[in-house]
């Protein structure tokens, strides 16, 4: 039912949508930790640019990448001087603009996850002798394992649905940037609305069955709205 | 083995500077009004809180002084909070293994069954948290602490959360905690009854300060401090059950001053017990009645005389060394010519049974 270059845009898509999940998580976890913990007057400055992504049109944040990770952007000629090369329209990129693009979908529910744990499970954890790295693996990430799962559903959810950004710094290179959103833009363009259903109507459904999961399983452990 | 505190701390609104020393066994309470400090004092012995100078000491142990500052974890003790706080996503069985397991196996003083059996959680075990009384929860947070063998256990109001009926039934476990471990225990109340029932050591904190301290006998009897002069002011005796007397069901109860009787509650003899007695509830006499309904009356020498109102003084007794409080007007103090060093009698009204 999928062809060969529909296929391998799925492919795609699950891995850059599973690394970025997966960086998000890794560093996402210490700044939602500042963010929910800090009382530092310019924690607010932070908060609202992580949340940038929230309402800036895609095409914008993919627009600044482009500039930035481009062979004349600073990071870009960084990397050539290196010896390596500009990462606008590599995998690499695509991972790089994601991390940005999905941040407030990971960070928000940690940091709302640690918020409602609140200070007192690690006083206590100290009081019974706990180390810092003891505590956060034997009650801070157990506690907050609803937010985790919010964390990791939507930002991978919302990688999957990525287009602005991955038009902007992706393009289309079959196997290395297309990924099914774009796939499913070509089929439209070219008519072939068959396969576009196919992937969109798959796409809505994964869509729908991850989000039914977390608010199940929420649900369950009753904690953390989104 | 002594312990010796002394912190200091400044915030905004708030300012703490306190220096104790009270002996390293029995029940300390740290004891004063809402809002004084006794909190911040407990978190600061426990390391909790960070911007806080000063020392701590405990027998040969600092935990804190101008150059150290052990983290909470490296400090030996227990932590009693005033929510139980237990962990929600650990069962009973495995809150109470949290601390014991992080122990040295050769520190564990205290066996889990002991620990168990000590605040009744047998039936416990397999229970979440989230499905417990509010004075289970808190036996469990205190044996959880008891479990890392603690040299010291802090608990800040440990029964403040909790309504009259389960601070009847967690109150007997801590009597258990002081009579059957040896630990000693700080304990922040700002309830009288519960200081008069388990204290042995008095620390009166008031705005951030140390106001007194000594032991509960002298500090509630001292005329100089609050305590004595409040409309409940009482002594604490503590007694022995002497013997029963089946024919009027009543038990004596020995002190050094002399004895007490009250109607016998299943007392068994040689319990220890404690005893209250009102300032209000203590009336002198020059010689000792004999036809009097009252049953109970120790002869005193009378220590100190001192005013508390226009109409009312305030006696303080001497029992052979056992202080006792009486209240009496002006015009009788004046009829008897109750001078320090006079030998009178003290007929007891009504003595109660604390623990």
């Amino acid at each position: 039912m999928l062809s060969e270059t529909d296929l391998i845009a799925l492919l795609t898509t699950l891995k850059l949508a599973g690394l970025t999940t997966l960086i998000l998580l890794v560093l996402g976890t210490p700044l939602a930790w500042w963010l929910a913990h800090s009382q530092c007057r310019f924690k607010v400055i932070i908060e609202a640019l992580i949340a940038l992504p929230l309402i800036l049109p895609p095409t914008v944040l993919g627009f600044y990448l482009l500039i930035t990770l481009g062979p004349n952007g600073p990071i870009g000629g960084l990397l050539e001087a290196l010896g390596g090369h500009a990462i606008a329209f590599t995998f690499a990129g695509l991972v790089v603009g994601s991390v940005f693009y999905s941040l407030p979908f990971v960070v928000q529910p940690l940091q709302n996850a640690f918020s409602n744990i609140g200070r007192r499970p690690l006083e206590v954890a100290a009081t019974l002798r706990a180390r810092p790295v003891d505590i956060f693996f034997s009650v801070i990430l157990p506690l907050a394992r609803p937010g985790y799962l919010t964390a990791a559903v939507l930002g991978f959810a919302h990688t999957v649905g990525e287009f602005g950004v991955v038009l902007m710094i992706g393009g289309n290179i079959p196997g290395e940037t297309q990924v099914l959103s774009i796939a499913i833009y070509d089929h439209v363009e070219a008519l072939e609305y068959g396969q576009a259903h196919v992937l969109s109507g798959g796409l809505l459904l994964l869509s729908f069955i991850l989000l039914l999961s977390i608010y199940t399983l929420n649900r369950r452990s009753r904690v953390m709205p989104l | 083995m002594s312990i010796e505190a002394h912190f200091q701390l400044e915030c905004e609104q708030f300012k703490l500077d306190v220096t104790f020393s009270v002996p390293a066994r029995g029940i300390t309470a740290l004891f004063g009004p809402s809002g004084c400090g006794k909190t911040t004092l407990l978190r600061a012995i426990a390391g909790l809180e960070k911007n806080v100078r000063g020392h701590f000491r405990i027998g040969e142990n600092t935990w804190q002084d101008e150059t150290t500052f052990l983290p909470t974890h490296q400090r030996p003790l227990g932590y009693i909070f005033q929510e139980a706080s237990l962990f929600a996503h650990l069962s009973v069985q495995q809150n109470l293994h949290y601390g014991f397991k992080r122990i040295p196996a050769e520190q564990q003083r205290i066996p889990f069954e002991q620990a168990v059996n000590l605040l009744g959680l047998e039936p416990l075990l397999a229970r979440s948290p989230a499905r417990l009384s509010g004075g289970e929860r808190q036996r469990v947070a205190i044996a959880r602490a008891l479990l890392t063998s603690p040299q010291l256990l802090l608990m800040d109001e440990p029964l403040a959360a909790l309504d009259y009926q389960r601070k009847q039934e967690v109150l007997p476990f801590f009597e258990r905690l002081h009579t059957e471990l040896e630990i000693p225990i700080l304990y922040v109340s700002h309830a009288p009854d519960e200081v008069a029932r388990l204290a042995d050591h008095l620390v009166l904190l008031d705005n951030g300060q140390v106001q007194a301290s000594g032991p509960i006998t002298e500090m509630l009897t001292r005329s100089d401090l609050p305590l004595a002069h409040d409309h409940e002011a009482a002594a604490i005796i503590d007694a022995t059950v002497a013997s029963i007397d089946d024919d009027y069901h009543l038990a004596k109860l020995a002190f050094p001053g002399g004895h007490f009787f009250i109607p016998d509650q299943g007392l068994n003899v040689g319990t220890k017990v404690r005893l209250r007695i009102l300032a209000r509830d203590i009336s002198l006499t020059l010689q000792q009645q004999t036809d009097t309904s009252i049953l109970n009356i120790v002869p005193v020498t009378v220590a100190a005389v001192s005013e508390r109102n226009p109409a009312q003084l305030l006696v303080q007794l001497d029992a052979n060394g056992v202080p006792l409080l009486s209240r009496i007007t002006h015009k009788s103090a004046d009829k008897l010519s109750l001078a320090p060093g006079k030998k009178v009698f003290a007929q007891v009204k009504a003595v109660s049974l604390l623990a």
